[in-house]
């Protein structure tokens, strides 16, 4: 054990030392990683799963993006210079020029505007999970064909770094003019990768884009994306027929495949801006009642489950809606004041039983409604059941797939009871953590459906807020509200572990597992 | 004259055993496998009063606790006693096994009877459906069954789960019990069953179906072993029965499968109770067969 910890700390010393990137990349060879899950749909705009960003994103570039090795710095992709006005209200983007999409069309700043019109106000039968970020764009203006110029409605405080998000692909003015769902069904990019194939429940391919704007780039021949997960996944690694996985390991998965790999792996740790939530379908009875939401989350001692799961799952820190040592998020001695944060459990569950009882739900059953990836949904879910049997209530627990978990939270009129949804974002940035929290006719991935004026009033205000002290007043309100509501409540946030193998260079681990992702740098040294 | 007496001839009636005394005693590898049955059994009724703990209930304390006074077969990930999960996961397997076994094995012996009583077209139609389903094997007949309907929970058992690992045994028990049909419907008290004018669904219920009651009940028993083998894979692919419910299959996956190296009586045990299991229902049905088959009595 001891020679393993040496072993982790080595490693670790290596990636911070800089190691790894002070090499000349060698081009050449096929990068196989495993995804342990597949995408629903290939619409980068409707997703918000990792399982759909591993494999897609090679095919696809955005405006800007973060720049991993210095994170959260952010760097030029397609655009290759920007300025922001004085008023903050005018964001102008200069492209690159001699891009090319993979059908061998140039891209344009109407693309560029087709892209984002397409983000922020989705056509009939198209969906955007991102219209509440860009809702504060009023106007997209192309003055030539390499510059795109936006117009806001009232400064917002996260603009420039939204746009370098991961899910902002890019696509053909062309296409989407022929089919606003093109994208659903086809991937069509100017990204480092041409589309090979997709073979349900195998794999996915993707061969380099000769005509890639950046010359030399990538320094992959392609790369191969094996769907599989938990157990086979750990053993497919260990034993080197995949690189990497990209999402994170539990301690356990880590400590295998140290063992395993010896010196020929690298393992690299990061805080992770990512929580599992439950959502209550605020629709159904008695979910309606916040009465009952509370109680729910008042049961959970997360400060005692935070330390156990650590030690079997990828969840370690407690916080509440924003991720805890995030700059804007509440100390703890501001959390032990909300419902469900206080360390002295037994009250907190005295006041639970209480209110469930006033609520005429003293033996409430229910089902929670989960993924069936294990990691760390499985001992997460187990967690929460095993609280909420703790005061004398019933719960079933569903482990659905990939894309039926997502199906159930995201039709018209959900029939769940409550769901252990995930809140994962490309950066640390209120405007996107707290719209699992805002009125679903204003956030997509709002799945409580509910509507809560006095939130959506109070996300505006700390939106357009440029001062920090002020905007961490208004998030404590917010929290604050959104704590008493329960509409959706935030459980344990995670914490991400990456082991891949010495031979892959040029891939950094972030906060986010969204992020760094399109493969552009990524190269082989054997 | 004398007339010499009849010789008197006393026939000694040997005594007749119990059935089950019997059978324990010409089939006692059959009579393990039944007291292995029938413990399981009563664990799976009386498992509040059998298991040491309660399987559901986590203790971060004992997270991961070898096998000890305490904790007779350790714990799991989540410090859940792995004795008292096993006992519990009995009631998963019997459930499961007994219900998706008595719904395959009858839906197919009532296919076979149809199939071999109006033979032609029928049989004919019926059974090339039955070749389909056989071209499959089980499990993966099984996988595409759950994949398809998902799941449906009706009284804390999953309705689908229990149609996917019986649809296979259909085709099966439609032939073996076609073939006995085959030959009862040749017999004369069928021919006058149908010159007396009863009705299709008369004959084949009241004077065929009877007849072939031994190798149905044949069927059923070995394919409980079968259904319990299925819901364990399934349930170790993710596809079966989810936590925190306890169950043989998911004890050597779901969220314990990262740990089988720190703590390997987390899949041992579990394992050897599905081993088991398999063992004494499939012991138990070739000896029943045995024991019920006059032809292989002489």
């Amino acid at each position: 054990m001891k020679k393993l910890q040496l072993l982790l700390m080595a490693a670790t010393v290596m990636v911070a030392n800089g190691a790894v990137g002070a090499e000349t990349p060698r081009a050449g060879g096929v990068l196989k990683f495993a995804v342990s899950a597949e995408p629903p749909n290939y619409d980068c705009h409707a997703n918000t799963s990792f399982a759909f960003i591993h494999p897609v994103r090679p095919h696809y570039n955005t405006l800007i993006q973060f720049d991993t090795a210095k994170y959260p710095a952010i760097k030029g992709d397609l655009a290759e210079s920007w300025n922001v006005s004085k008023d903050g209200l005018t964001y102008t983007f200069k492209l690159r020029k001699g891009v090319k999409f993979h059908d061998g069309s140039n891209l344009t700043s109407q693309d560029v505007k087709a892209t984002y019109e397409r983000l922020r106000d989705a056509p009939g039968g198209v969906r955007s999970v991102r219209q509440a970020t860009y809702a504060d764009i009023a106007a997209i203006e192309t003055p030539d064909p390499l510059t795109v110029v936006f117009k806001l409605k009232k400064q917002n405080a996260s603009m420039l770094t939204n746009f370098a998000s991961p899910w902002d692909c890019i696509y053909s003015a062309a296409k989407l003019k022929q089919d606003p769902r093109f994208p659903e069904r086809n991937i069509m990019g100017t990204g480092p990768f041409v589309f090979v194939e997709h073979v349900a429940g195998s794999h996915w391919t993707g061969r380099k884009f000769d005509g890639y704007f950046e010359k030399g780039k990538p320094y992959l021949n392609g790369f191969l994306a094996i769907f599989i997960g938990g157990a086979p996944m750990v053993t497919a690694l260990s034993a080197g027929e995949v690189v990497a996985e990209f999402r994170g390991h539990s301690p356990a998965d880590r400590d295998r495949i140290m063992k395993a790999l010896g010196d020929r792996a690298v393992v690299q740790e990061t805080p992770w801006v990512c929580s599992l939530v439950v959502t209550f379908n605020t629709k159904k009875k008695p979910f309606d009642d916040a009465r009952v939401r509370r109680a729910l989350s008042l049961a959970i001692d997360r400060w005692s489950g935070a330390q156990a799961l650590s030690k079997v799952a990828l969840v370690r820190h407690v916080g509440g809606i924003l991720r805890p040592g995030y700059e804007l998020a509440a100390s703890e001695k501001e959390l032990l004041t909300y419902p469900g944060f206080a360390k002295d459990i037994n009250a907190s569950r005295a006041e639970a039983r209480k209110l469930l009882q006033e609520a005429g739900q003293p033996n409430l059953t229910f089902t929670l409604t989960n993924r069936n990836v294990a990691m760390p949904y499985t001992p997460v879910g187990v967690f929460l059941i095993d609280q909420w049997r703790q005061i004398g209530l019933n719960v079933k627990h569903e482990q659905l797939e990939t894309r039926l978990y997502l199906a159930a939270q995201q039709r018209d009129n959900p029939t769940f009871d409550a769901a252990l949804d995930f809140n994962c974002d490309f950066m640390d940035e209120p405007n996107l953590q707290l719209q699992k929290y805002l009125s679903h006719d204003r956030a997509a991935i709002n799945y409580a459906q509910q509507t809560d004026r006095v939130l959506d009033g109070l996300f505006d205000k700390q939106s357009g807020e440029l001062d920090k002290k002020k905007r961490y007043a208004i998030l404590r309100d917010f929290e604050k509200r959104a704590l008493e509501q329960a509409y959706t409540i935030p459980t344990i946030w995670w914490h991400r572990i990456i082991v891949h193998h010495k031979h892959m260079k040029g891939w950094y681990n972030t906060p986010s597992h969204y992020v760094g992702q399109d493969l552009a740098n990524v190269w082989l040294d054997q | 004259m004398s007339t010499a007496a009849a010789p008197t001839i006393t026939y000694k009636v040997p005594k007749r055993r119990h059935p089950v005394l019997q059978f324990m005693v010409q089939q006692p590898l059959g009579a393990g496998g039944l007291v292995v049955i029938v413990v399981m059994i009563v664990c799976a009724l009386f498992a509040p009063w059998v298991a040491p703990y309660d399987p559901l209930t986590v203790n971060y304390s004992a997270m991961l606790a070898a096998p000890s006074t305490e904790h007779w077969l350790g714990t799991d990930s989540f410090g859940r006693d792995v004795l008292s999960r096993i006992i519990y996961g009995s009631r998963t397997a019997l459930a499961i096994g007994f219900i998706a076994s008595f719904w395959g094995s009858t839906v197919g012996a009532v296919i076979g009877v149809v199939s071999a009583y109006f033979g032609g077209k029928t049989d004919m139609v019926i059974q090339r459906i039955m070749d389909v389903l056989l071209s499959f094997p089980i499990i993966v007949l099984a996988i595409t069954v759950v994949a398809v309907l998902g799941k449906n929970i009706v009284l804390g058992v999953d309705i689908n789960l229990i149609i996917a690992i019986g649809l296979p045994m259909v085709p099966k028990v439609a032939r073996v019990v076609r073939s006995s049909a085959l030959a009862i419907r040749e017999l004369p008290y069928v021919d006058a069953a149908r010159a007396a004018g009863y009705s299709h669904a008369r004959i084949i219920f009241r004077h065929i179906a009877p007849n072939v009651v031994a190798p149905y009940l044949i069927m059923i028993t070995a394919f409980v072993a079968q259904a319990i083998l299925a819901e364990a894979s399934l349930s170790f692919l993710g596809l079966g029965v989810t936590e925190p419910t306890p169950s043989w299959g998911l004890m050597l996956s779901g969220a314990d499968a990262g740990f089988y190296q720190q703590a390997p009586w987390m899949i041992v045990f579990p394992g050897v109770a599905i081993s088991l299991a398999v063992f004494a229902f499939n012991m138990f049905g070739d000896s029943l067969r045995d024991w019920l088959d006059p032809k292989i009595k002489l």
